[in-house]
């Protein structure tokens, strides 16, 4: 619901002469502008600054610790369009971000509806499911990696137990990207859960009331009719944020693969950290860097301009 | 068309006992008004009925088939909700359609996009859909099908609520004050429209309000509850004119009736303030009872010869109406007020004034609030205390 009133900028009609009125809003104007001033420029010197930077440097030949830099036009850019790596780091991402995204917003809606029809223990259960989000993932990445090594793994012993053949979870090229995965699914659920179930806590009771007397013959068909489509607004935004953090995938590859093997597990940020820390190739990586922002507006720019309008049903 | 049989129904949340042992017995096609202030129950009674709550002890009967057991959806009644509560994501005629398509739509026939396809769903929805545009017709919202209920004023949401209910022929509608949420003048206009509504579907209606001109205006019967039981169920003009117990005659009626604390005489009549009232209450000498009488029922008056004496405090007028607001005694009792009519003579605050109620009997109360007879008044000159 927008707040209409707000919509209309405030008038105040005051006696003063169309001179002094003047005057008075001149002055009013370079009041607003100087209180301005120090949000704008932390602005420029913090958010716009950088991209700028980024996009400059990804047109040179710029090398970390490099005394001097030359224009090369576009050349990264080719070079990287070249590349086999850089196809292969971006279809890995992708894959990621397409079995992350569904994965962790499902089972997050589910945890969420989950714990909100249950009558106690809520507090216990969000909070359980919210420990990954709340622990570093690199500490985690550490102990995920004890848990899938493949001699004394704690997930190959349970797999013995039952009988299954244990696995090279981290070695094997067929796997590595799909165990990745799954940490990163095991590690967004918890803040999807949450951002549900404040969207699960603020769909007014009546619409079920509503909902019952109308005759909804099942659960499934109550969910239908009133939880999804009032989760609109929380599901796209929950959606965009599961999309943007995964594609902004590092901390378990670099722990736990770094990209391997044999560039399995390459992603684009990965990729852009190799080429700009270990190969010091910083035009380069700002031009990585270009494409994954172009990545990242791609989606904002689908979220504002399409989904909004049929997510609020105004 | 049923009649509703509610039979000692009691509801305690934890601790809290909200309804105690209500009985009400509602005819078919009757319009019944539940009226109490909030937290009287009357909203839980209602939902009690509608079986979104589950009562603790007691009986609903529709049609005479209780329905303890039966789920909302199985008990055929329709609800209109204070707010509305329409679908936020759907059209008006898709709102109004849910209550038939959630009922004669099998689950496999509801799919979205594919539902249409299955055999059978096409002739069904276009039947709704028919069913659907008579409605909307019927309350002039024809128009509007087509918009999400965000692009519509409260009057048509209500409006849109209201067919939602009616679309599916219930056999009782329920009501939980549906008209709060509208401003004062479009709620006059939709209490005279759901009034019409009610006459013309016969259908058997339970409302609920806090607002007593609601219940006055609009019921075949009222029952007053409060603190969680059923005070008198009776015609508006009963519970108006020969209210059973003195919280429903101080509830109903605005201006609010005038009330005095009297104290009964040995000789018959009643002590107020300094004065004697010469009514004869059904009552033993030196009880305390409460006098209560409307301020149409008084009249102003020469002090000299009138029952009450006072100084005016407060003029009100209403054009149609002039209300005297009168200070009797020093006790600090709030103002007694008279309804007088226009007649070109102005009351002066300050001016001593006289009350008189020989025009008609007050009402007595007595001491646990309930309504006492009110003898064979001797009727005498008004003797000085």
């Amino acid at each position: 619901m927008v707040d209409h009133a707000l919509d209309r900028p405030l008038t105040v009609s005051t006696p003063v002469s169309d001179r002094m009125g003047r005057w008075v809003r001149l002055r009013q104007a370079m009041a607003a502008y100087a209180l301005c001033t120090p949000a704008v420029v932390l602005m420029l010197a913090l958010l716009v600054g950088p991209i700028l930077a980024v996009m400059a440097l990804s047109v040179t030949d710029y090398q970390l610790g490099a005394k001097s830099l030359a224009f090369i036009g576009l050349e990264n850019y080719a070079e990287m369009f070249g590349d086999r790596v850089f196809w292969i780091s971006l279809t890995n991402t992708m894959i990621y971000v397409a079995i992350v995204v569904p994965g962790s917003v499902l089972l997050g809606l589910g945890v969420a509806l989950l714990i909100e029809a249950g009558d106690s223990g809520k507090t216990f259960y969000r909070a359980v499911f919210f420990l990954p989000v709340m622990a570093t993932l690199i500490a985690m990445a550490i102990v995920w990696e004890f848990m899938l090594h493949p001699q004394f793994g704690l997930v190959n012993l349970l797999l013995k137990l039952v009988g299954i053949a244990p696995q090279n979870w981290l070695t094997d090229g067929d796997l590595a990207l799909y165990v990745l995965a799954t940490i990163g699914i095991w590690q967004a659920v918890g803040f999807n859960m949450v951002l549900f179930l404040a969207g699960i806590v603020s769909i007014p009771r009546f619409l079920y009331d509503a909902a019952e007397m109308d005759g909804v013959p099942s659960a499934w068909e109550r969910f239908r009719l009133v939880t999804w489509p009032m989760l609109g607004p929380v599901t796209l935004f929950v959606v965009v944020i599961t999309s943007i953090r995964s594609f902004q995938v590092f901390d378990t590859v670099h722990v736990l693969t770094k990209g391997g093997p044999n560039k399995a597990t390459e992603v684009l940020l990965y990729s852009m950290y190799a080429e700009g820390f270990e190969f010091f190739r910083s035009g380069y990586a700002a031009a990585i860097t270009v494409i994954f922002l172009v990545f990242v507006l791609l989606l904002t720019v689908v979220k504002t301009q399409l989904l909004d309008k049929k997510v609020h049903y105004q | 068309m049923a009649g509703i049989d509610i039979d000692g129904i009691t509801k305690n949340f934890g601790r809290t006992e909200v309804l105690r042992r209500v009985d009400l017995d509602i005819r078919a096609g009757e319009f019944m008004t539940l009226v109490g202030p909030s937290g009287c129950g009357k909203s839980t009674l209602l939902r009690i009925v509608a079986g979104l709550e589950l009562q603790s002890s007691g009986s609903v009967r529709i049609a005479d088939t209780p329905v303890d057991s039966l789920r909302p959806r199985d008990r055929d009644l329709a609800m209109v909700f204070q707010s509305y509560a329409l679908y936020p994501h759907l059209t008006v005629g898709e709102n109004i359609a849910v209550p038939l398509r959630m009922r004669r739509l099998k689950g496999h026939q509801r799919w979205p996009y594919l539902g249409a396809f299955m055999p059978g769903a096409r002739g069904i929805e276009r039947a709704i859909a028919a069913e659907v545009e008579a409605v909307a017709a019927m309350l002039d919202i024809g128009h509007l099908l087509a918009r999400k209920p965000g692009q519509l004023s409260g009057g048509q949401r209500q409006r849109v609520a209201l067919g939602r209910a009616m679309v599916r022929h219930p056999k009782a509608f329920l009501m939980d004050e549906p008209l709060s949420n509208l401003d004062a003048k479009l709620r006059v206009h939709m209490r005279a429209e759901i009034a019409q509504l009610h006459r013309r579907l016969g259908t058997t209606f339970i409302y609920v309000t806090h607002d007593q001109a609601e219940a006055m205006t609009m019921s075949d019967r009222i029952a007053v509850m409060m603190d969680g039981a059923v005070l008198q169920v009776a015609s508006p003009d009963t519970v108006y004119n020969d209210p059973t117990d003195i919280r429903v005659a101080e509830f109903i009626g605005s201006p609010k009736i005038n009330v005095l604390p009297a104290i009964v005489r040995p000789d018959g009549g009643l002590a107020v303030e300094d004065s004697v009232i010469p009514v004869e209450a059904a009552a033993p000498p030196g009880d305390p009872v409460k006098l209560a009488f409307r301020p149409e029922h008084a009249l102003l008056a020469d002090p000299a010869q009138a029952a009450l004496r006072g100084r005016i405090a407060h003029v009100e007028n209403l054009g149609s109406d002039i209300l005297v607001h009168v200070r009797v005694g020093e006790s600090g009792q709030p103002p007694l007020v008279v309804r007088t009519a226009p007649n070109g003579h102005r009351h002066e605050i300050g001016e001593k004034i006289g009350i008189d109620l020989s025009s008609r009997p007050p009402l007595l109360f007595g001491r646990d609030g309930k309504r006492i007879g009110v003898g064979a008044a001797r009727r005498r000159e008004v003797a000085h205390g």
